[in-house]
C-alpha cells in the first residue's frame, strides 16, 4: 500500500493560560500557572475551589448572538482554534479540494453547560419547556460538525471521544486517513468545556482532583512526591494535518512531521491504570514502530502526567520499561502543570507544544516538581526550569478512563 | 395593552434571532427576512409560551409565518382566555 508523510501546518490553541501561540507558549516556558479559584460559577459547597479557566474569551468577539445560542462553549472553542489553526496553515478554502478536507475533534465529554441548562428547565418547567437545540448543542461530534461547516469541508468528519485520550486519538485517526488516502487535509485536535458544577462534582467524587485550594497555582504537580489529583481545565487545540505532497504543492510552511501513531488498551479498570503500565508502554512501542524510530531516537516525551497518585508512577514506569538506559537520558515533562487537565483536549494543547519544543529545540518545564517522587523512577522531568537541548523526535502521551493509551510520535520536517 | 403586546414579542424575536428591535415589523418573515429554520421557529415558540403563559399547538404554531402573524395570535388568545 502506497503510504504517504503527513505534515503539520498549523496549530491554534484555546486555554487557561492564553488563546495564541504568542501568549501560551512563552507562558508553558516560563512555567506561568492558568489555574485559580473558580469564577465561572459559586464552588463554595465542593471540596475543590479551583481550575484552569479561558478567561481572555468572549465569544462575542467570534460569533454573532444568533450563532451564540447554537453553540455549546466546547465547540466555541474548538472553531476559534481551528480557525487559528488554517490561519497559520495559510489554507486557501476558495483554492482547496473542499471534498479531500475533514475534521475529527475529540471532545472528551461533550455540552456538559447545555445538558446542565435543559435539564434544569425539564425539572423546573416540563418536557415542553427544554429547548430543541439541546442535542445538536450538546452531542460530542457537534465541534467536528461546526469546523466542518466553517470552512466547508466535506470530507470525513467525526468527533473521536476517548475520554482524557480522545484529542490523541482523533489525531492519530487523522493521520491514518490522510496516509492512507483518504483525504488530504484533516483539522484535527480536541475542545472541552466540563467546568460546571456537574462536571466538577463528578471528578471531585471520583477523588481525582486536587483540593490545594490554598496555593491554585502549586496544585497541579505532576511527578511530584505530595502531587494530590488532576487540576480541571477547559480550552481546545486544533492542528492542520495534511499530505506531505498537498503541503508542498500550495508552498506551504511545514511545522513539523507526524511520525508515527500508537494505540491500545488497558482493558483492566475503569478509572485506574493497569499498575505496572503496560498498556501506556504498548501505546509507546507501537508509536515508535508505526515511526520506524529507535528509543534511542526519541529526545523529548510530554506526558500524560495529570498529577494524579495513581497515573504519574504508572507512566513513568511505562517510559523505563519501554526505553531501558535512555529513560534517563531523554526529558519527560507534564505541561498540565502549568495549564490544568482539558480532559478530552489535552493531547492536542499538547501536541502543539510539542511542535514548539521541537522548533526552538526547549523542553518545557514540569513546575511545581519540587520533591520528585521516587516511584516517578528518577527521570529527568525538567523540574521548575525550561531546558535547551537538541530535540528532534519526540513523543505525546495521553490516556484516558477506561483504559485508552494513546502516544503520537513528531519529528522535525526535514524534508 | 396592544402595544405592550407587540413590543414584548418584537423583543423576544429580537433576542432568539440576534437582531435589533428596530429591524422588525409586523410585516417581518421569519423565514425570508430573519433567516429562521425549524430549530428556531421552535426555540421562539417556547419564548412567546413562556412570556404570554400560553400554550400553543403544533397545527398552531406552523401557521405563523410573520411577526404580526404572532402578535395577532398571542392577542386572540389572551381575548379568548378573558
Amino acid at each position: 500500500m502506497n503510504v504517504r508523510r503527513v505534515v503539520i501546518t498549523g496549530a491554534g490553541v484555546v486555554c487557561p493560560v492564553g488563546c495564541s501561540e504568542e501568549v501560551v507558549w512563552p507562558a508553558i516556558l516560563e512555567g506561568r500557572s492558568g489555574i485559580g479559584i473558580i469564577s465561572s460559577f459559586d464552588s463554595a459547597e465542593f471540596e475543590v475551589h479551583i481550575a484552569g479557566e479561558v478567561a481572555d474569551f468572549d465569544p462575542l468577539d467570534h460569533f454573532t448572538k444568533r450563532e451564540l445560542g447554537r453553540l455549546d462553549r466546547f465547540v466555541q472553542f474548538a472553531v476559534v482554534s481551528a480557525e487559528s489553526a488554517v490561519k497559520q496553515a495559510g489554507l486557501d478554502l476558495e483554492k482547496m479540494d473542499h471534498e479531500r478536507a475533514g475534521a475529527f475533534i475529540g471532545p472528551g465529554i461533550g455540552g456538559l453547560p447545555e445538558l446542565e441548562t435543559q435539564h434544569s428547565r425539564l425539572l423546573n418547567s416540563g418536557p415542553r419547556r427544554v429547548s430543541p437545540l439541546m442535542i445538536p448543542k450538546l452531542m460530542t461530534n457537534a465541534a467536528a460538525g461546526q469546523v466542518a461547516m466553517k470552512f466547508g469541508l466535506h470530507g470525513p468528519t467525526m468527533s473521536v471521544s476517548s475520554a482524557c485520550a480522545s484529542a490523541s486519538h482523533a489525531m492519530g485517526e487523522a493521520y491514518n486517513c490522510i496516509r492512507y488516502g483518504t483525504a488530504d487535509v484533516v483539522i484535527c485536535g480536541g475542545a472541552e468545556a466540563a467546568l460546571t458544577p456537574t462536571g466538577l462534582s463528578g471528578f471531585q467524587q471520583a477523588k481525582a482532583l486536587s483540593t490545594r485550594n490554598d496555593d491554585p497555582e502549586a496544585a497541579s504537580r505532576p511527578f511530584d512526591l505530595n502531587r494530590d489529583g488532576f487540576v480541571m481545565a477547559e480550552g481546545a487545540g486544533s492542528l492542520v494535518f495534511e499530505s506531505l505532497e498537498h503541503a508542498r504543492k500550495r508552498g506551504a510552511q511545514i511545522l513539523a512531521e507526524i511520525a508515527g501513531y500508537g494505540a491500545s488498551s488497558d482493558a483492566y479498570h475503569i478509572t485506574l491504570p493497569e499498575p505496572d503500565g503496560k498498556g501506556a508502554a504498548l501505546a509507546m512501542r507501537n508509536a515508535l514502530a508505526d515511526a520506524k524510530l529507535a528509543p534511542e531516537d526519541i529526545d523529548y516525551i510530554n506526558a500524560h502526567g495529570t498529577g494524579t497518585p495513581a497515573g504519574d508512577g504508572v507512566e513513568a514506569k511505562a517510559i523505563c520499561s519501554v526505553f531501558g538506559d535512555h529513560a534517563k537520558k531523554l526529558a519527560v515533562s507534564s505541561s498540565k502543570s502549568v495549564f490544568g487537565h482539558l480532559l478530552g483536549a489535552s493531547g492536542a494543547l499538547e501536541s502543539a507544544a510539542c511542535i514548539w519544543t521541537m522548533r526552538d529545540n526547549v523542553c518545557p518545564p514540569t513546575i511545581n516538581l519540587d520533591d520528585a517522587d521516587p516511584e516517578c523512577c528518577g527521570l529527568n522531568f525538567v523540574p521548575h526550569q525550561p531546558q535547551e537541548r537538541q530535540v528532534d523526535a519526540v513523543l505525546n502521551n495521553s490516556f484516558g478512563f477506561g483504559g485508552h493509551n494513546v502516544c503520537l510520535a513528531f519529528r522535525k520536517f526535514t524534508g | 395593552m396592544s402595544d405592550e403586546i407587540r413590543d414584548k414579542v418584537v423583543g423576544l424575536v429580537a433576542e432568539r434571532m440576534g437582531v435589533e428591535p428596530e429591524q422588525i415589523t409586523e410585516a417581518t418573515h421569519f423565514v425570508n427576512d430573519l433567516q429562521s429554520d425549524s430549530l428556531d421557529m421552535a426555540e421562539l415558540v417556547i419564548d412567546l409560551e413562556e412570556g404570554f403563559d400560553l400554550t400553543i399547538s403544533d397545527e398552531d404554531a406552523q401557521k405563523i409565518e410573520t411577526v404580526g402573524q404572532a402578535i395577532e395570535y398571542i392577542k386572540q388568545s389572551q381575548q379568548q382566555s378573558q
